[in-house]
């Protein structure tokens, strides 16, 4: 099994590190990390540090997708978080306090854990395929975000808020500390524990699941609230880094990116198995190439271009049945049914 | 007769898949205008070698000769073009569709790229009324039942200007009637001189239609022998490389016992599915269902599993009334279902076989409570052993099995529960004789040891053969609640279901 597992990551690890190395070429010194006031910097550390919202979203992007589903909505969901923290903190007498600030971060995670046992309700209760359910938090949450604040950029002046987004903690920045954090309690709970399985089973075969007992409702719903928590703490660490919420633009397209992470990571959109440290690895990817973008000094107007070319060759990377035509030229049909299942496939 | 040069030739065919040896230096020939039957045991490589033939695989060694010219087919479409049509066990047609576009789809009439719906129902229809068969042609597939559905597949194969036609299984869900239909077409299409290559868990059907029969074992060739010159007990005998004596064991039929009573259901019903019936189901009780296809057999179990939720009447568990809305509500009680369709209700295929098989215990404990990866490895290795699942490796992928190994793991995954009430539907439907008895003598040490099983089979013989008591259901009705006497034979269980009388 740790086998498979090691070769499965194969792909994405040498993608990534092509792109390290095409960055050490570039820039001197790319790989040095330095201690500076107690302070670990370096380009690596802000590659982790930039990825880190998205690292968080795609975790629980992963899950909802290894079910079968997809979560369009966690873009929305982060700036409703960051937008209901801020306006919290905003209008605290005294933005430093850090009770205050824990109440107003809590506030904003209990808000995106509702808005996410919404999606699995619609999903697994109402029975909407996933894609429209979640378009409509997606759509209607950038609207609730607008009202929270009141169609405003919200400012806040917090040293605790800023923590979580900016700060560093025992040498490191905090924000990689909560996604080291979520990342082991997410494997605690899907490989340690019975969760990893019965999401798998359900992803696999929705109706079989149900038949050997599975509460897939049950699971489902728990998938959506995972993932939306998962934007929530990713809003707060966005808005917390430039200690203002902006109803707009926070968090857009992130849902995308995240996808993104996902299948370069390995796990399939049809559901079934799926791979953490494969989306790990896989949003890492996505924020490099990001930091490449800049190092080797692409034209502004064709990074977009740029960018589409790199994760094309990717995802084609990426695909066994791709490398198994360009790089082993033997005649080797690909089978009708995989390439079937790889269609979106959405529980009923 | 004397032997017209083969149409089809495979030589020194190998296939190996990771961790299975598939196929390993098997020859196959197939002459024109002859029914030759593929015989075997589960994963002795039946389907591989179909698979290999049309271009679903490619193969490691080996060479494949149609009509005298080397071939080597990239994907099942260029095998269609050449001659070579195949209808699987599983049908795989697009049950959404009508008829005449499941027939035609991939090759429409067109005039000016335009599809000329007309002719193509009108084509459609005169094909199928060659094969005997009257319905609507324009009626989504998913209207007709499985059988007409497999009826609809041939027909397809067979207008794609076959030379060979392979029949993968065609009969496994097919009634008496239908199975005498797909015979007559069968023979007319041998007159025509098409080769057909035939596949069937029947004997008694094998030695009806087939001519000449291929035996194959652990993905060896056995031998090819003419089926006139061949007699059954010598075929089983080289199909499982053992005697036959394990499977008259089970002769003399088991005594019905006093005990206590565990399932009753009282005018449970549930409109559409079945109407109201009654039944009691005793500990260590062996009930058998028979009836035909869709005669409301299936519906029943899912009832008392809660796999449907009932619109009458009640249900009582040791004499407590209970509601069973889910199937976990069923599994607390302890019942647990086998169900018949394997691909759609039971097998998660991207798993492997350990995790398939302690799917329902997990999800008995929730996901807060993992098996310790130990008691795992100890529960796989004892059932695969028990249970003869091959290969025996926990982590294969579980859709890398045979069909038969398959359904194996289907049992496990319940019988590991110790259930009290273990229903049945179909286990030994598509699988081989050895497993077939495997399977049948299972069920009878299962109830010695106080399970109460309801079992459910097309094979009336095996009903009779393993029953204490049967129900005969017949339109979606329990005609008839027979006991398992001296009297009661399998002539009096299809009088019962075709009169729909009390014997």
């Amino acid at each position: 099994m740790n086998a498979v597992l090691r070769h499965r990551l194969l792909w994405p690890a040498v993608i990534l590190a092509a792109l390290l190395l095409t960055n050490l070429a570039f820039t001197d010194h790319f790989f040095s990390i330095e201690m500076k006031d107690g302070h670990l910097y370096g380009s690596l550390i802000d590659i982790v540090r930039f990825g880190a919202p998205l690292i968080l979203v795609a975790l629980g992007m992963t899950l909802v997708i290894a079910t079968g589903g997809i979560d369009l909505s966690v873009g929305s969901v982060v700036s409703i978080s960051g937008a209901l923290a801020c306006l919290r903190i905003s209008g605290m007498d005294d933005q430093n306090s850090v009770s205050g600030v824990v109440a107003a971060a809590g506030l904003a995670l209990v808000l995106s854990l509702a808005l996410g046992a919404w999606n699995g309700f619609l999903v697994a209760g109402v029975g909407i395929q996933p894609i429209i359910a979640t378009l409509i938090l997606m759509v209607a949450g950038r609207g609730l975000a607008q009202l929270i604040t009141d169609g405003q950029i919200i400012t806040v002046n917090s040293g605790p808020y800023k923590l979580i987004g900016g700060g560093y903690w025992l040498t490191l920045p905090f924000g990689i500390i909560i996604v080291l954090a979520v990342l082991a309690l997410t494997a605690v709970l899907t490989r340690r524990l019975a969760l990893g399985l019965l999401i798998e089973s359900v992803g696999g075969n929705a109706e079989a699941s149900r038949l050997a007992g599975i509460r897939s409702r049950g699971v489902i719903i728990t998938v959506y609230t995972f993932a939306a928590l998962c934007a929530g703490v990713a809003g707060l660490m966005i808005s917390s880094n430039v200690s203002s919420a902006d109803g707009n633009n926070a968090g857009l397209w992130i849902e995308l990116d995240a996808i993104l992470a996902v299948v370069i990571g390995g796990t399939s959109l049809a559901g079934g198995r799926f791979s953490l440290g494969g989306t790990v690895l896989g949003a890492l990817i996505i924020q490099t190439l990001t930091t490449t973008i800049y190092s080797i000094g692409v034209p502004p107007e064709t990074t977009l271009l740029f960018k589409a070319l790199v994760v094309t060759v990717v995802c084609l990377l990426q695909s066994p049945a791709f490398r198994e035509k360009a790089f082993h030229r033997r005649r080797r049909p690909v089978a009708a049914p995989p390439a079937a299942e790889e269609k979106v496939r959405v529980p009923a | 007769m004397t032997a017209p040069t083969p149409i089809l030739r495979m030589s020194g065919i190998s296939k190996e898949f990771p961790g299975v040896k598939a196929l390993s230096g098997v020859d196959f020939r197939l002459l024109p205008g002859e029914v030759h039957a593929l015989m075997g045991e589960n994963g002795a490589g039946k389907s591989t070698l179909i698979k290999v033939l049309t271009g679903v695989h490619d193969i490691d060694a080996g060479e494949i000769e149609l009509g005298g010219r080397k071939v080597a087919f990239a994907d099942p479409s260029a095998a269609q073009q050449a001659g070579i049509s195949t209808v699987y066990q599983e049908v795989n047609l697009c049950t959404n569709l009508s008829v005449a576009e499941n027939i035609f789809i991939g090759r429409e009439p067109r005039r000016l790229g335009r599809i000329q719906w007309g002719r193509m129902r009108r084509r459609a229809a005169e094909l199928l009324a060659r094969l005997e068969l009257d319905i609507d042609v324009s009626a989504p597939l998913s209207s007709y039942s499985l059988a007409m559905q497999q009826m609809v597949a041939i027909a397809r194969a067979v207008d794609i200007s076959a030379r060979v036609l392979i029949l993968d299984e065609p009969t496994s869900s097919l009634d008496t009637g239908e199975v005498a239909q797909l015979f007559r077409v069968m023979r007319k299409l041998k007159e025509e001189g098409i080769a057909i290559l035939f596949v069937s868990h029947f004997l008694d059907q094998v030695y009806e239609i087939s001519d000449r029969m291929t035996i194959l074992r652990n993905g060896r060739l056995v031998g090819e022998h003419l089926t006139s010159e061949l007699g059954q007990v010598e075929l089983v005998g080289k199909m499982i490389g053992r005697e036959l004596a394990d499977l008259e064991k089970l002769e003399g039929k088991p005594l019905a016992r006093e005990t206590e009573t565990l399932v009753e259901a009282e005018d449970l019903g549930r409109a559409g599915a079945v109407e109201p019936f009654t039944l009691t189901i005793h500990e260590g009780e062996v009930v058998g269902l028979a009836g035909l296809l869709g005669s409301g057999r299936t519906e029943i179990a899912r009832l008392l599993f809660g796999a449907d939720h009932a619109g009458t009447g009640s249900l009582k568990i040791d004499g407590r009334p209970v509601s069973l809305r889910t199937p976990r509500a069923a599994m607390n009680h302890r019942i647990a279902f086998c169900s018949e369709n394997r691909r759609a209700e039971g097998l998660i295929p991207d798993l492997t076989v350990r995790e398939n098989l302690i799917l329902a215990l997990q999800a008995a404990r929730g996901w807060s409570r993992p098996i310790p990866r130990r008691k795992q490895d100890e529960l796989v290795e004892k059932y695969i052993s028990v249970l003869k699942i091959s290969p025996a490796d926990p982590e294969q992928l579980i859709r890398n099995l045979s069909g038969g190994n398959q359904q194996k793991v289907m049992l496990a995954r319940w019988l590991i529960l110790e259930p009290r009430l273990l229903i049945l539907d179909e286990p030994t439907r598509g699988i081989d004789v050895g497993a077939k008895a495997e399977i049948q003598r299972l069920v009878a040490s299962l109830s010695d040891g106080g399970m109460a099983v309801l079992f459910i089979s097309a094979e009336l013989e095996e009903v009779l053969r393993l029953s204490h008591k049967i129900g005969v259901l017949r339109d979606r009705r329990l005609v008839a609640e027979l006991d398992n006497d001296d009297d009661l034979t399998t002539d009096v269980l299809m009088e019962t279901i075709a009169s729909g009388a009390r014997a």
